[in-house]
């Protein structure tokens, strides 16, 4: 009797010890949910969402602070991403937050810039080089097409391009017959 | 095991195996294996373009109205270990312009326009005359120049694949010969006639990359190339060069599945034969490093089966990269009456052509038209019925089903994880399946999908890693102002108690 009480006791203790050492040390630094929300927004940094970034968004989301249905540059595809994680109904696209439009980079007209670092600044992701009174330009391939810098520019000198289909390797979805799986 | 591997692939050849699955197929190439190899006329205008391989177009060296002479670079790719792409004829560059470039996406790409002066001239042509003495980075450094890539299909950049070769280590070089798609014919025909330019091109590579033994793999019932090639063996007098025939099974071509012929050994996924120490390269490969190097002249001509229903005469062609198709259908009697579809490569791994204006590419094996009565399918697509046949015949041992599956569902992550990579496109899970489902052509959309899914990630990551570093820097740059505030009102606040305590009143 009291070999099995020691036993189920000592059980208890390592058991314990353990739970509590793997607690304290093998601890998530950050909420592992928002970590997944936010793999699963575009980063395009725009807040169109009304947050500050996709990180804040995520995070909001994670709080149940934000719907799921206010990213237009993640567009439908991405609420469905979303809908699944968060086991969720997928909704419509919130219009007060904007339409899902194509991909684009911004571009600057470097004949027209008139080098007042304003959309420098307003820049998310640090895409945009350049100095005072000097010609700015956007690195594309670090635009991610969120419009920031359009508003600040006192010239209107920025422009979005939609990309000419950079990927040749695409193939196309082969048509399905009816009656198909 | 590491060393039983290696031992199993320093003996390859020496046993056959087998590998999993595959199809014997009706072969369809006598038809263009009746006559011998005839040149194509220079047609009027030449399409050459920018876009060869995987990754960017190369950056024109040359504008509108130069002349230039045949061999000469018309233009460069920016990464190093990729050379130039050269001009097929002499003639002058009549336009750089988009125009619809020999590709499955059917997308249009930026041509250099040749309009050819017809004299055929050639630039001055610098042959290395002593390769055998010569260093193997010069040989690779010449391959690279003369825009050699692997004309088995894959079209990668061949100075690129020595370069890897070399930093593995390579004890057998493989010259892949076994043309196993049906109605190609161009390597085969290319060993007929030009057995020793083959051998040549095997023995300068075998120095660039310094193997130990050379095998060259054709299919079992190529009985004129065997004889044609022993004695091209033997004449060249080379000991360590061995001729394995192999048993016609679709896909032995494929490298993977010939090293698993000749060697027993699956190479594992994810990895490259190198790693195994072997090394794989086409016959027409060879012989196009042969003339790079001996003759010194760049890769600007292929042969090109043109056959099937569709055409009058199938012929094999030698024909000038950026020749128009139609030139090379012309040249073989014209279509048929009931021509129906053109398709680059072949029947089981080929892609319809658009129009028949596309230009010849260094990829472009074969030329195939279908009639009507081939391309006619019995039945319209139905659903899979789980039936397996498709697991069976498949030389990669992936199972189709399960990918088609994951791909119609947008589950691109879980069918890589399926090994979709590892998906030769063969088409034999294709051609068996009762249901007549396209399951390759699923396999190549799921493929560039993928491919684009990870493009996109790559690009939120940055996208993710600059904005939280500008995030950090502003935080930064917050915090030193207020510490830098907070230190001035300090030192003033200082100041004042210092000048208020000994002058007893502070300043008005």
């Amino acid at each position: 009797m009291s070999l099995a009480i020691f036993s189920i006791g000592l059980l208890g203790t390592v058991c314990g010890l353990g739970l509590g050492w793997a607690a304290k040390s093998l601890r998530a630094e950050t909420d592992p949910i928002v970590d997944r929300i936010d793999r699963l927004l575009p980063q395009t940094q725009c807040g169109k969402c009304n947050f500050k970034g996709c990180r804040p968004y995520a995070e909001a989301i994670a709080a149940g602070q934000a719907e799921i249905n206010q990213c237009p540059p993640g567009g439908e595809a991405g609420i469905r991403a979303l809908a699944d994680l968060l086991g969720r109904e997928p909704l419509p696209l919130n219009p007060a937050n904007g339409l899902e439009k194509p991909a684009a980079v911004a571009v600057i007209d470097e004949l027209v810039c008139i080098g007042c670092t304003l959309c420098i600044e307003a820049c998310p992701v640090d895409a945009i080089l350049g100095a005072t009174k000097q010609m700015h330009t956007v690195i594309a391939a670090e635009c991610t097409g969120c419009e920031l810098c359009l508003p600040p520019c006192p010239v209107d000198c920025i422009v979005m391009e939609i990309p000419e289909a950079i990927d040749r390797r695409r193939r196309p979805r082969p048509a399905l017959a009816a009656g198909a799986s | 095991m590491q060393d039983s591997a290696v031992e199993r692939a320093r003996n390859a050849g020496k046993r056959l195996f087998h590998f999993h699955g595959g199809l014997r197929l009706h072969h369809h190439k006598q038809a263009s294996c009746q006559v011998a190899v005839q040149s194509v006329a220079i047609p009027p205008r030449l399409y050459i373009p920018l876009m060869q391989h995987a990754g960017p177009e190369a950056t024109p060296l040359v504008g509108t109205g130069a002349h230039v002479l045949k061999g000469e670079p018309v233009a460069r790719f920016n990464e190093p270990s990729i050379g130039y792409v050269h001009a097929p004829t002499s003639g002058t560059i009549a336009a750089i312009a988009r125009q619809a470039i020999t590709h499955p996406s059917g997308l249009e790409g930026l041509c250099v326009v040749l309009k050819p002066d017809g004299l055929d001239r050639w630039t001055r042509l610098q042959p290395m005359e002593h390769w055998q003495s010569a260093d193997p980075e010069l040989i690779r450094q010449r391959l690279c120049e003369s825009g050699i890539v692997g004309l088995g299909g894959a079209v990668f950049p061949t100075s690129r694949k020595v370069e890897e070769a070399r930093n593995f280590g390579i004890h057998t070089l493989i010259l892949n010969g076994a043309e196993c798609e049906p109605y190609i014919s161009c390597d085969e025909m290319l060993m007929r006639e030009q057995p020793d330019k083959v051998v040549l091109g095997a023995l300068i590579l075998q120095k660039a990359v310094a193997a130990e033994q050379v095998i060259i793999a054709i299919e079992d019932q190529m009985e004129e190339v065997f004889s044609a090639l022993q004695a091209a063996i033997s004449n060249a007098d080379c000991t360590h060069m061995r001729l394995v025939k192999v048993r016609t099974i679709y896909p032995e071509g494929g490298e993977k599945q010939l090293i698993q012929v000749l060697t027993g050994l699956e190479i594992p996924a994810g990895c490259r034969p190198p790693e195994l120490g072997l090394l794989c390269q086409n016959v027409a490969t060879a012989a196009a490093v042969a003339e790079a190097v001996t003759e010194g002249k760049p890769l600007v001509q292929r042969i090109v089966t043109v056959t099937g229903n569709g055409v009058k005469r199938p012929h094999n062609l030698l024909a000038l990269i950026g020749t128009p198709i139609s030139t090379l259908v012309d040249a073989c009697g014209g279509y048929t009456h009931d021509a129906a579809r053109l398709v680059l490569g072949g029947p089981l791994m080929g892609y319809a052509l658009a129009s028949d204006q596309n230009p010849v590419i260094k990829a472009a094996n074969c030329i195939l038209v279908l009639s009507n009565r081939d391309i006619q399918s019995d039945q319209a697509e139905m659903p899979c019925i789980r039936c397996g046949e498709c697991a069976r015949v498949c030389p990669a041992l992936l199972l189709p089903q399960t990918l088609n599956w994951q791909i119609r569902n947008d589950l691109l992550d879980d069918a890589s994880d399926s090994g979709l990579g590892e998906c030769i496109e063969c088409g034999c899970c294709d051609y068996v399946c009762p249901s007549h489902i396209p399951l390759a052509e699923w396999f190549r959309f799921g493929k560039s999908e993928h491919q684009l899914l990870a493009m996109e990630r790559s690009q939120s990551n940055l996208a993710r890693d600059r904005y939280l570093a500008r995030e950090a820097r502003l935080e930064q740059l917050k915090q030193d102002r207020e510490r830098r505030l907070g230190e001035k009102k300090q030192a003033l606040r200082d100041r004042t108690s210092v000048t208020g305590g000994t002058m007893g009143q502070g300043p008005a």
